[in-house]
């Protein structure tokens, strides 16, 4: 498992399923021999992962894994003390969550983050923020950048609101919105940024079978209009294993299995972690 | 469709009522001054309400918008007086038109108060929460303890300024020339300034103050710093500079409080620095808190009565600060607390069932 | 040499009574999270009550002393449960101005029963130990009395305080409320007491630092506390807020760098650099020299 030889960096042995389609171009990311250390203790350690361009990739783990952790490593949200992070082929180390954002990845949170006092569209507006741009002052005096610019925002958020069919819910704050669509809405905010990588922390939770039947479409539907990449945090199996073309399973912060879906199902290592040690015994 | 025309409308009504509230209670005191039943310290109170309007109004940008508890903005409006009263006299001379010389002081002590903003906002956006708002309160202590220590004058060869940390020194050290002006006399402040201010000035500048705070939270920038407010980490993560959008707000809203405090300052003939303290910061912040954050209308309306009330109590006099201070406990106690507006509503209720036989009956239907 | 140890103890003095200040202020805040504007003038009517006792009714000063912290106690509890406890579940802007407001409250109060012109408090203690013998009184360092009572007294309250909330019951509940107060309550804890006992405690020291404060600098007016109650809360802050060596810490520090400042460098800068030194620790330690920072969970 060596990494790095006189500083020139080996590529990691991955047994993650790259798809077929994604095969002759560079991944979206890869990460190399990645950790992080609260105190002495090892929340994530030697993580490496590979995510083609297009691929839906899962995370997943007992709780308590680290899973979230590497979320907010990928995003700087923590800053990790080991290994690196090469986005589309460019070295995050030393860049702010602003900057990542800029540079392509894109996140839900796992209990939800929402702009609560915005509305729905103004929420998307929000994730628009660095694609359209006008300064302080025109929009302050009304200047005609504004007025074209304002246009331009509303069109787009009303697009993107149409991905999930929220354009009726455009109007309502974004705290009055049943739990479902507050989770679809930060999906849309995220895709309002333009990742590369979206990253989806729990997105089925809290849903009922229907609705999640109905997120699995959109989230294919979304890599597929879209062309880019999903990395998911789920516990919800039935979605994994129906979506995910690579899967990464996560325990006590060390990545304990990678393949695809019928792999990991079959996968002892796996089985132990989620059933515990004595189930296997019997 | 119908239903969507009727919200446009009430949307552009919302914005607009503030601006129509503010010309129609100018038209109102301009009638009551001609018609001569503006009493004589009511009519000394305009140009004061209309500073602690603008005031209220910048600080609800940083509070009710950006979600930041300032409690040194009383040091911002010092630096816009203190610059303001040191340009009108520098230019008395210059410029003898008083409206264009209130103009340009307005605007100096605008710029400064900016700069100072600036500054300030470099260490001070660092921060959170409560420790955020005690450095703003050190901040605001620091600039008056400043000003206290400045000695200004002004003659033909220009501004002299002296900074008099020990105490020693005195506008004799300014060493002005034939006809020079002294204008700070440090710890007595500003002493003979001419007084320009005016009432139409005040309400031009409330204007202005709601025309660029309710356009800038309508607009990109503001849309980010409320972003911000609500959720920081989301908001990063969608690639929002907190700091970068903070810093905006926050100058925007010192800006507007150099104005108020050059308005102010250029309406009294004396001015000491120690006027600006911790009490005054704590004043506006009453006004923002019980006007409602965020809401620009509310800090208009409670910046003019609360402003108002002490002098409406003048007969009680002795009293009117024990009022004042009831007042405020219990407003706050009305609104916030469940088991008050329980009690108020039920107090509602009763009322209405004295007033009207009637409701009784409706009652028991609302209760099915 | 003997200037400087004269400012060292001015300044140990006047740290000592911002420190008193400052534990109460503290754990006001550690348990109810909220700014206790009106602390600074319980002080105040600590103040008076035992100016009354002792100059007007000739009691002995232990007496006063006892009297001011009771009716101390009894003024922060009832403050607490009329004014801060209907406000629990609201937000903290609204517990400040409240706070604010039972500050105007109890100054406007003062000015009408006592008038607004300022008392002269003689100290508690008279007389001075003499610590280096000169020719003339240059040469010479003393330390009042009442310096060294007030040093004393701080250092007991700081040391009787770590005590009480390590190892009684009450302290215990005390810290348990300050993490989660859910929770507290989900164990049993009755958090309405908790909290009552700690404004009670907050409003004792206040009444003792009313005392000792008023001995040493010996002019007492209806705004009497306002200022040091700011300046005491600057040191919990300096030293961590919550934290109950922080605040003893921070109040020690904040009262000697007020000392040296005066005598050093400016009598009318002596607040700003009280202030900077603060701005500049709290951009180095955003939580205070012993407060600890909680970043926040995603």
């Amino acid at each position: 498992m060596k990494v790095f030889e006189k500083g020139k960096m080996v590529p990691v042995p991955s047994t993650s399923i790259i798809p077929e389609r994604d095969l002759g171009k560079p991944p979206v990311l890869e990460c190399v021999h990645l950790g992080i250390e609260f105190g002495g203790l090892k929340a994530v350690d030697d993580f490496n992962l590979t995510v083609g361009k297009t691929e839906i990739a899962g995370l997943i783990g007992p709780n308590g894994a680290g899973k979230t952790t590497v979320f907010n490593l990928l995003t700087k949200v923590y800053t990790p003390t080991h290994g690196t992070i090469m986005l589309d082929g460019h070295d995050t180390t030393g860049k702010s969550t602003v900057q990542i954002s800029k540079m392509g990845i894109a996140r839900t949170f796992q209990n939800i983050r929402l702009f609560n006092n915005m509305t729905v569209e103004e929420n998307v507006r929000v994730g628009l923020h660095n694609r359209i741009k006008y300064s302080t002052a025109e929009g302050i005096f009304r200047l005609p950048r504004f007025w074209t610019h304002e246009k331009e925002f509303h069109e787009r958020a009303m697009e993107l609101l149409s991905i999930f069919d929220m354009q009726d819910m455009a109007n309502i704050k974004a705290g009055n919105l049943p739990y479902g669509a507050q989770r679809r809405l930060e999906i849309v905010r995220a895709l309002a940024t333009n990742p590369k990588l979206l990253l989806l922390d729990e997105p089925a939770a809290g849903m009922n079978p229907n609705e999640t039947a109905e997120l699995m479409e959109n989230i294919v539907k979304i890599r597929d209009s879209f062309k880019i990449a999903v990395l998911l945090i789920e516990h919800d199996m039935k979605l994994v294993m129906g979506i995910c073309e690579g899967i990464c399973v996560l325990n006590f912060g060390r990545i304990i299995a990678k393949g695809t879906a019928e792999e990991i199902q079959n996968n002892p290592e796996v089985i132990k972690a989620y059933l515990g040690n004595n189930s296997m015994e019997e | 469709m119908k239903k969507l025309q009727k919200s446009n409308l009430q949307s552009v009504s919302g914005s607009a009522l503030p601006y129509i509230v503010v010309v129609a209670a100018f038209f109102i005191v301009t009638l009551l001054q001609k018609s001569g039943n503006l009493e004589q310290h009511m009519q000394g109170m305009l140009v004061p309400v209309c500073c602690y309007i603008v005031m209220a109004l910048s600080l609800n940008l940083t509070v009710g918008i950006m979600g930041e508890l300032s409690i040194g903005h009383a040091g911002f409006m010092s630096l816009g007086a203190f610059s303001g009263v040191v340009a009108s006299q520098s230019l008395i001379d210059a410029v003898p038109n008083t409206a264009l010389r209130l103009a340009l002081s307005i605007a100096c002590g605008a710029c400064v108060a900016a700069v100072g903003g600036f500054l300030i906002g470099l260490p001070v956006l660092r921060l959170r929460g409560d420790y955020l708002a005690i450095v703003t309160l050190a901040f605001g202590e620091i600039i008056r303890d400043i000003i206290t220590c400045l000695i200004v004058g002004h003659d033909k060869n220009g501004l002299h300024i002296l900074f008099n940390f020990r105490g020693t020194k005195t506008v004799a050290d300014l060493e002005l020339v034939e006809g020079g002006l002294p204008i700070i006399k440090g710890a007595q402040g500003a002493i003979g300034t001419t007084k320009i201010s005016s009432f139409g000035a005040g309400v031009i500048l409330i204007l202005i103050a709601l025309f660029i705070i309710l356009n800038f939270i309508k607009s990109r920038t503001g849309r980010a710093v409320i972003a911000i407010r609500d959720n920081r980490i989301a908001a990063e993560s969608v690639g929002v500079e907190v700091m970068k959008n903070k810093m905006i707000a926050f100058v925007i809203s010192t800006t507007l409080a150099g104005a108020a405090g050059a308005l102010y300052g250029l309406n009294y003939t004396s001015l000491a620095a120690d006027k600006f303290d911790f009490n005054k910061s704590i004043l506006v912040l009453v006004f923002v808190v019980l006007g409602g954050l965020g809401n620009m209308l509310g800090s208009i309306i409670s910046a003019t009565v609360l402003t108002l009330l002490p002098e409406v109590l003048r007969g009680f006099d002795q009293y009117r600060m024990l009022i004042y201070a009831i007042v405020l406990i219990l407003v706050m106690l009305a609104t916030n607390s469940p088991k008050m507006k329980a009690l108020l509503q039920k107090l509602l209720q009763d009322v209405k069932t004295l007033l009207f036989k009637a409701v009784p009956k409706r009652k028991s239907e609302g209760e099915v | 040499m003997i200037v400087f140890l004269s400012h060292l103890i001015n300044g140990l003095s006047l740290g000592s009574v911002y420190a008193i200040i400052a534990l109460g202020y503290t754990m006001v805040y550690g348990i109810a999270k909220m700014l206790n504007f009106a602390h600074g003038d319980v002080i105040m009517v600590g103040g008076y009550i035992s100016y009354i006792l002792m100059f007007n009714l000739g009691m002995p000063w232990w007496v006063a002393l006892l009297a001011a912290m009771l009716v101390c106690t009894l003024l922060g509890v009832l403050i607490e449960g009329f004014a801060y406890r209907p406000l629990r579940a609201a937000p903290s802007l609204a517990v400040l101005i409240t706070a604010i407001g039972v500050s105007y409250l109890l100054q406007n109060s003062a000015l009408l029963i006592w008038k607004s012109n300022p008392k002269s408090y003689p100290s508690i203690i008279e007389g001075s130990l003499m610590l280096i013998k000169g020719e003339t009184a240059s040469d010479s360092l003393s330390v009042t009395y009442i310096s060294l009572m007030t040093v004393g007294a701080c250092v007991i309250i700081m040391v009787g305080l770590t005590l009480f909330t390590s190892n009684t019951k009450m302290g215990k509940a005390m810290r348990a409320c300050s993490e989660d107060k859910g929770a507290a309550q989900l164990m049993g804890i009755n958090v309405n007491k908790t909290i009552s006992v700690t404004f009670a405690i907050g409003s004792a020291l206040a009444a003792v630092a009313g005392v000792l404060m008023c001995s040493s600098y010996p002019t007492l007016s209806p705004t009497t506390g306002s200022m040091p109650g700011i300046k005491a809360f600057t040191a919990a802050v300096f030293g961590g807020i919550g934290s109950i060596p922080g605040a003893f810490l921070g109040g020690l520090l904040i009262g000697l760098i007020e000392s040296f400042a005066k005598a050093y460098v400016s009598t009318q800068l002596a607040n700003t650099i009280v202030f900077a030194v603060l701005i500049i620790v709290l951009l180095i330690r955003p939580a205070g020299l012993l407060g600890k920072y909680v970043p926040e969970k995603v």
